[in-house]
């Protein structure tokens, strides 16, 4: 039962998915299973905000160490499902759209969730900065051709970039610092993707396989 | 709490109010409520800072907006989930009582009793919280495997492999009209015949060094070693030209950040 039942489940599931891509009759089984997978999702979502709420509170009901900041966290989590499961705020009626302006969940979304989420990914500038100067080293020719590949990306998507190369005549156009950046994500830098993801195809497509006929299983965990 | 803490804590509280009460002043003459905007913009300036003061050292107003951050964000997907695939795609195909009960047009012709199993395995799902009963939710996470490893065989041998395949195969002379009009009308324009047949050249045997590169049932000497060679140095470029691209992405956000602290909070920019 622990064991047989998800790996017939996802035997079952994963060959039919496949089957229907050749019989037209079936073709929206996809489509539906696909539905099946988002409502399954928001269940996880579910299970995730129930997962944090037991750590948190477990943490204050034993006043670990920094339980204050779970304070924090819970009120955080418990306004914003307010405001979203009850469209406090929300102009019209309850069809209204849950992320209309003006709605109290829109208002934190644009002033708690954006300010924090865009923030959190301007400051991997800092550390993506850093670990560059001290791993960017032209040591051989490899790390080389990386280094000047990034340098005309980085420079040719600032203003700099183009004053720097803007006296190039248009027949030469190609070596002015934006087209050049252009250029290298367009040709070079697209065969290298592609290679990489041929090889991505490759890998899933047996990855897939596997977990269908049961040979892969860790996504079962142990026997606990 | 220490002496030193506390201290810090005020001054921020302090200057917390000055701005909010600066804000205020300022937006009193368009918005009209302009107290409670003058706070969001505020309490934004606020979170935005202390997530930078992580850039000094880890302290307790960037583990504050740290800790608020996992909270609303849980919440956010949770009810956007609810909302836009539980009410506008699930309810209409099951209940006519509850797409009344959420406005939705219920849809009698899309009814599908077949929904009812995501429904349930769904439900399943929620057991993981159970010590004991945990094992069930590996049932609907079967299901969730079993459809992506389906869909995704398709799915990535069509866009993943043939398609990247087929679009490799270009044409590696373009409007070639012979050697010596190709010569009396070189030049290096972006869009110019030698640069856009250079670019399929690049692609085509990029392509296929790179592959070559990746294949590690033969060994890399002679003319393989070479071809694998070069396609170490393209995979080099792509690289770079992702680490590159990635920069620009967070430095263009960081900018956005910025301006929005010396723009909209302080107003220092016009």
């Amino acid at each position: 039962m622990r064991r047989q039942v998800p790996l017939f489940i996802t035997f079952f599931v994963g060959t039919l998915l496949i089957v229907s891509v050749f019989i037209p009759p079936m073709e929206n089984l996809g489509e539906d299973f696909t539905l099946f997978f988002d409502i399954i999702a928001v269940f996880a979502f579910f299970l995730g905000g129930g997962n944090l709420l037991r750590v948190h509170l477990t943490k204050l009901y034993r006043k670990s160490p920094d339980w204050g900041f779970s304070v924090v966290t819970v009120v955080g989590f418990f306004l914003m499902l307010a405001a979203g499961l009850f469209k406090i705020g929300n102009p019209g009626d309850i069809s209204a759209s849950v992320t209309a302006e003006g709605s109290m969940f829109q208002t934190m979304f644009n002033n708690v969730v954006l300010p924090l989420q865009s923030t959190m990914y301007a400051l991997l500038a800092f550390f993506i900065a850093s670990a560059s100067y001290r791993a960017f080293r032209a040591k051989n020719r490899e790390a080389t051709i990386l280094l000047v590949a990034a340098f005309i990306i980085l420079l040719g998507r600032t203003p700099f970039g183009m004053m720097l190369t803007a006296w190039i005549p248009d027949s030469w156009s190609v070596l002015q610092v934006p087209n050049l950046a252009i250029w290298i994500m367009n040709s070079p830098n697209l065969a290298g993707q592609r290679a990489i993801l041929i090889g991505i195809g490759l890998g899933v497509v047996s990855m897939s396989l596997r977990i269908i006929l049961g040979i892969e299983r860790t996504y079962l965990g142990d026997d606990r | 709490m220490k002496r030193s803490s506390l201290l810090v804590l005020a001054v921020v509280v302090i200057l917390f109010a000055i701005s909010w009460i600066l804000k205020a002043n300022q937006l009193s003459a368009t918005e009209e409520n302009y107290i409670l905007e003058a706070f969001l913009i505020t309490f934004a300036a606020f979170l935005t800072l202390s997530v930078l003061s992580f850039l000094y050292k880890d302290n307790p107003f960037y583990k504050f907006a740290e800790h608020l951050f996992v909270g609303v964000s849980a919440a956010f997907w949770m009810c956007l989930g609810f909302w836009s695939t539980l009410v506008k795609n699930l309810i209409p195909r099951l209940s006519e009582g509850l797409s009344e009960f959420f406005n939705e047009p219920y849809m009698p012709g899309d009814y599908n009793f077949f929904f009812w199993i995501p429904v349930i395995l769904g439900i399943l799902l929620l057991m993981r919280l159970s010590k004991e009963h945990g094992w069930i939710a590996r049932w609907p996470l079967a299901f969730i495997v079993g459809t992506t490893a389906g869909l995704n065989f398709v799915r990535y041998l069509r866009s993943d492999f043939i398609e990247q395949i087929s679009a490799t195969f270009v044409p590696l002379l373009i409007e070639w009209q012979g050697v010596g009009h190709f010569f009396s009308n070189f030049n290096l324009a972006i869009d110019g015949q030698f640069v856009m047949m250079l670019s399929n050249w690049v692609i085509f045997v990029g392509v296929m060094c790179g592959l070559i590169y990746f294949f590690f049932s033969k060994e890399h000497t002679g003319v393989f070693g070479t071809a694998s060679r070069v396609g170490i140095w393209i995979l080099m470029i792509t690289f770079g030209a992702s680490f590159g691209y990635t920069v620009m992405g967070r430095i263009s956000l960081l900018v956005g950040r910025l301006t929005f602290l010396f723009k909209d909070w302080l107003g220092l920019i016009s």
